[in-house]
C-alpha cells in the first residue's frame, strides 16, 4: 500500500519535473526558437572544433577523414618536443607574455590613479580621449607605423635612437623584438585598460575621502589607503585574466612583426602552429601544438583563479 | 592590515557620469607636499600624452608631405612641402578601393549578423523561466576559457565549403562570448520584471515583448556591441589571411598588410632611391590615414560608448 503510494508520488514528481520543461516550452516556445541559430553557431564553430582536436592523437589524412584516420597516440606531441625548436618556442612565448604582463599590468593602474587626481577637466578629458584612441587602430596599422617610424631611412625614432647611440634598426634586431612588441602594446592599450580602474575609482565611497581628509592624509597616503584598497578587487580580476592568458600570445601582431632577421625571438607557438598547419599542411602536428598550448593555458587560468580566491577572496567566478 | 580593511570599499557599481567624489574635499588648500606631488602627476600624464600623440601626428604630417621629404626622413610633426599626391595615389589604386569596399561589406553585414545572433541568445538566457539556462550559459562562457584552435576550426570551415567565400569572414567569429555576457547582464539588470508582467497581461508574446519593449530600451547596449563587432571586423585580417585566396575578396587590412608590411622587412637600405620608391614610401603614410579614417569618424561616439561597455562588462552577472 505504502509502496504503491510512494511509486505514485515518485511518478507524479517525475511528471511534474518533466512538466516544468514541457510547460516552459509551451508557454515560452518563442524563447527556445530564438536560441536555435545561436546554439547552432556555438556547436558548429566552437564545440565541433574542440572535438576536432582528436586529430592531435591521430595521423590525419584527408581521404580517411577525422574519425577514419589511424590513431597515433602521443606521437605528435613527442615529435614536437623532440624538435629543438620546441623549447625556443615555449621560451619565446612565455618571455613575451611575461614581459608584456610586467609592463602592461601596472601602467594602466598608475595612469588611472594619476588621472583620478587631476581636477582640470579639460586636461583630464584630453588625456583620456588621446590615450584611448590607439586601442581602435588595427594591428596591421600599428605594425606598419612601427615599421615606418623605426625605419632607418624614413623614421624619426631611428634618428632618436641613433642619437642615444642605440641600434637604429630595431625591427631587424632579435634582441629588441620583445621590447618593440611589448612597449608598442603598452602604447596601444594602456589608456583603454585604465578605463576599468577609473570606473572602480569612481565607485569608491566619498565618505572615505572625507575621513582621510579629516585625518590630514596627504594625496599619496589617500591613494595608498583609500584608492588602492578600493580598486583591489578589480586589480585582482584583471590580474587573474592576464596571468591566465600568459600562454595565449596573439598570433596577429607577432606574425606581422616577424622578419627573417628577428625570427630567433619572434617565432612563438601561435605563429609556428600557423606555419606548420596551413603552410606545411601537417594538420595533426599543428593541432597537437595548439592543443598543448590551450590546455596549459586553461590549467594556468584555473590555478590562478583558485589561488586568488583563497588569498584575496576575489576571483572570476 | 586592520585599518585598511575598515577602509576597504564595497565593490560598488561603477557610475561613470558621477561627479568627482573628491571635488568637495579638494577645495581645501593643498599642502606643499601635495603640490609637489601634483606637479609630478601632471608631468607624468603630459609625458604619456606626448608619447601617444607624437607618432600619430608624425604619420599624419608625413602623409601630407612630398615624396622626397618623406623618403629623406625630413618630416617630424609638420608637413614638409605640403601636397595631396599621396592621397591621390591611394584613392586611385584599385586594390585599395576594392579592399575598402570589401571591408565595409564585412563590417556592416558582419555587425548585423553578430548583433542579431547575440540578442537571440542573450535575451532568452536572461530570462529565468528558461529551463537549462545555467547549462547554456556555462557552454557560452567555456568558450572564453578554451577554444578549438586554429586548425580544428579551419577544418570545420573547409568542411562546410566556406573557404574563399565571404561567409568565412563573417560566420566563424559571429558571436563573441564576451558580448553575450554584456548583453545578458544588461537585459537582467535594466529591464524591470514589472514591464514583462504588464506586457503579459496585455497578451504580448515573448517575441513581441522583445521587439517592442526590450530592444527599444536597450539602444545603448545595442550601440556598444554593434561598435565592438563593427570595429573588430574592420580591423581584423587574420580570418581573411587563413580563409581567403581570391584577392577580390580581400578586406582592407589584408591589402594593407600586403602593401605595407610584406614588401618591407625593415632590413634593407638602398642608397639609390628611385622616384617610384619615394612615392611608395609616401603612399604608406597616406594609406594608414585613409584606412583609419572610418574608425576615427565614429571615434568620439565610440569612446563614450566603449567606456560604458567596459563598465557593463565589469558588473558581474
Amino acid at each position: 500500500m505504502t509502496a504503491a503510494l510512494d511509486n505514485r508520488a515518485a511518478a507524479a514528481l517525475r511528471k511534474r519535473r518533466r512538466g516544468a520543461l514541457g510547460r516552459s516550452l509551451r508557454r515560452h516556445w518563442q524563447l527556445y526558437a530564438l536560441l536555435v541559430l545561436p546554439v547552432a553557431y556555438f556547436v558548429i564553430f566552437q564545440y565541433i572544433p574542440m572535438a576536432n582536436n582528436v586529430i592531435a592523437f591521430k595521423d590525419y589524412n584527408v581521404v580517411q577523414g577525422i574519425w577514419g584516420s589511424p590513431w597515433a597516440g602521443l606521437d605528435h606531441f613527442e615529435r614536437f618536443f623532440a624538435n629543438p625548436v620546441a623549447l625556443d618556442l615555449i621560451r619565446n612565448t612565455l618571455m613575451l607574455s611575461f614581459y608584456g604582463f610586467l609592463a602592461g599590468f601596472p601602467i594602466p593602474i598608475i595612469l588611472a590613479l594619476a588621472l583620478n587626481e587631476v581636477r582640470a577637466r579639460f586636461f583630464k578629458r584630453t588625456v583620456q580621449m588621446v590615450t584611448y584612441a590607439p586601442h581602435f587602430i588595427s594591428t596591421v596599422i600599428v605594425v606598419s607605423m612601427l615599421i615606418l617610424i623605426f625605419s632607418p631611412r624614413i623614421g624619426f625614432m631611428s634618428d632618436f635612437l641613433g642619437f642615444f647611440g642605440m641600434n637604429s634598426n630595431l625591427l631587424a634586431d632579435p634582441d629588441a623584438f620583445r621590447s618593440v612588441y611589448v612597449w608598442s602594446d603598452v602604447w596601444q592599450t594602456a589608456g583603454y585598460s585604465a578605463i576599468i580602474y577609473m570606473a572602480a575609482l569612481a565607485g569608491i565611497d566619498p565618505s572615505l575621502y572625507e575621513a582621510a581628509r579629516l585625518d590630514g592624509a596627504s594625496r599619496l597616503r589617500k591613494i595608498w589607503h583609500v584608492d588602492l584598497p578600493g580598486i583591489a578587487p578589480t586589480v585582482v580580476v584583471v590580474m587573474v585574466l592576464s596571468v591566465g592568458n600568459i600562454m595565449a600570445v596573439g598570433f596577429e601582431k607577432a606574425f606581422l612583426l616577424q622578419n627573417p632577421l628577428n625570427l630567433s625571438t619572434s617565432e612563438i607557438i601561435a605563429t609556428y602552429t600557423y606555419k606548420i598547419g596551413l603552410l606545411s599542411a601537417d594538420f595533426s602536428l599543428a593541432t597537437a601544438v595548439g592543443l598543448f598550448n590551450s590546455v596549459i593555458n586553461l590549467i594556468l587560468l584555473l590555478a590562478v583563479n583558485t589561488v586568488s580566491k583563497r588569498v584575496t577572496g576575489n576571483g572570476l567566478w | 592590515m586592520t585599518t585598511e580593511t575598515t577602509l576597504l570599499a564595497p565593490p560598488a557599481e561603477p557610475e561613470p557620469e558621477r561627479r568627482d567624489p573628491k571635488r568637495r574635499s579638494n577645495r581645501v588648500q593643498d599642502t606643499r607636499v601635495d603640490r609637489v606631488f601634483m606637479v609630478g602627476v601632471y608631468i607624468l600624464l603630459t609625458t604619456f600624452l606626448l608619447i601617444v600623440l607624437v607618432p600619430l601626428v608624425n604619420i599624419v604630417a608625413s602623409s601630407f608631405s612630398s615624396p622626397a621629404a618623406v623618403s629623406g626622413g625630413r618630416v617630424f610633426l609638420w608637413p614638409v612641402d605640403f601636397t595631396l599626391i599621396g592621397y591621390k595615389a591611394v584613392l586611385t589604386s584599385d586594390a585599395i578601393l576594392t579592399g575598402f569596399g570589401n571591408s565595409l561589406f564585412y563590417a556592416i553585414v558582419g555587425t548585423l549578423v553578430s548583433v542579431a545572433l547575440t540578442v537571440m541568445i542573450a535575451y532568452p538566457l536572461s530570462r529565468s523561466e528558461l529551463v537549462g539556462r545555467k547549462v547554456l550559459i556555462g557552454g557560452v562562457l567555456f568558450t572564453m576559457l578554451f577554444s578549438g584552435g586554429l586548425i580544428p576550426t579551419y577544418m570545420v570551415v573547409r568542411a562546410l565549403g566556406l573557404l574563399d567565400t565571404r561567409w568565412a569572414i563573417i560566420l566563424p567569429a559571429a558571436i563573441g562570448a564576451w558580448q553575450v555576457l554584456i548583453a545578458m547582464t544588461f537585459f537582467r539588470s535594466s529591464i524591470p520584471g514589472e514591464l514583462y508582467e504588464a506586457a503579459q497581461l496585455d497578451g504580448a508574446s515573448d517575441l513581441r515583448f522583445l521587439w517592442s519593449v526590450v530592444l527599444p530600451l536597450s539602444k545603448p547596449l545595442l550601440a556598444v556591441i554593434a561598435l565592438m563587432y563593427g570595429i573588430g571586423q574592420w580591423n581584423s585580417y587574420f580570418s581573411a589571411l587563413i580563409y581567403l585566396r581570391s584577392e577580390e575578396l580581400y578586406p582592407l587590412q589584408l591589402v594593407l598588410r600586403n602593401v605595407l608590411i610584406v614588401n618591407n622587412t625593415g632590413g634593407t637600405n638602398l642608397a639609390d632611391q628611385m622616384a617610384a620608391e619615394q612615392m611608395a614610401d609616401l603612399m604608406k603614410f597616406s594609406l594608414i590615414v585613409v584606412s583609419t579614417v572610418p574608425v576615427l569618424l565614429v571615434y568620439p561616439f565610440v569612446a563614450r560608448h566603449f567606456t560604458k561597455g567596459v563598465m557593463l562588462g565589469s558588473v558581474k552577472g
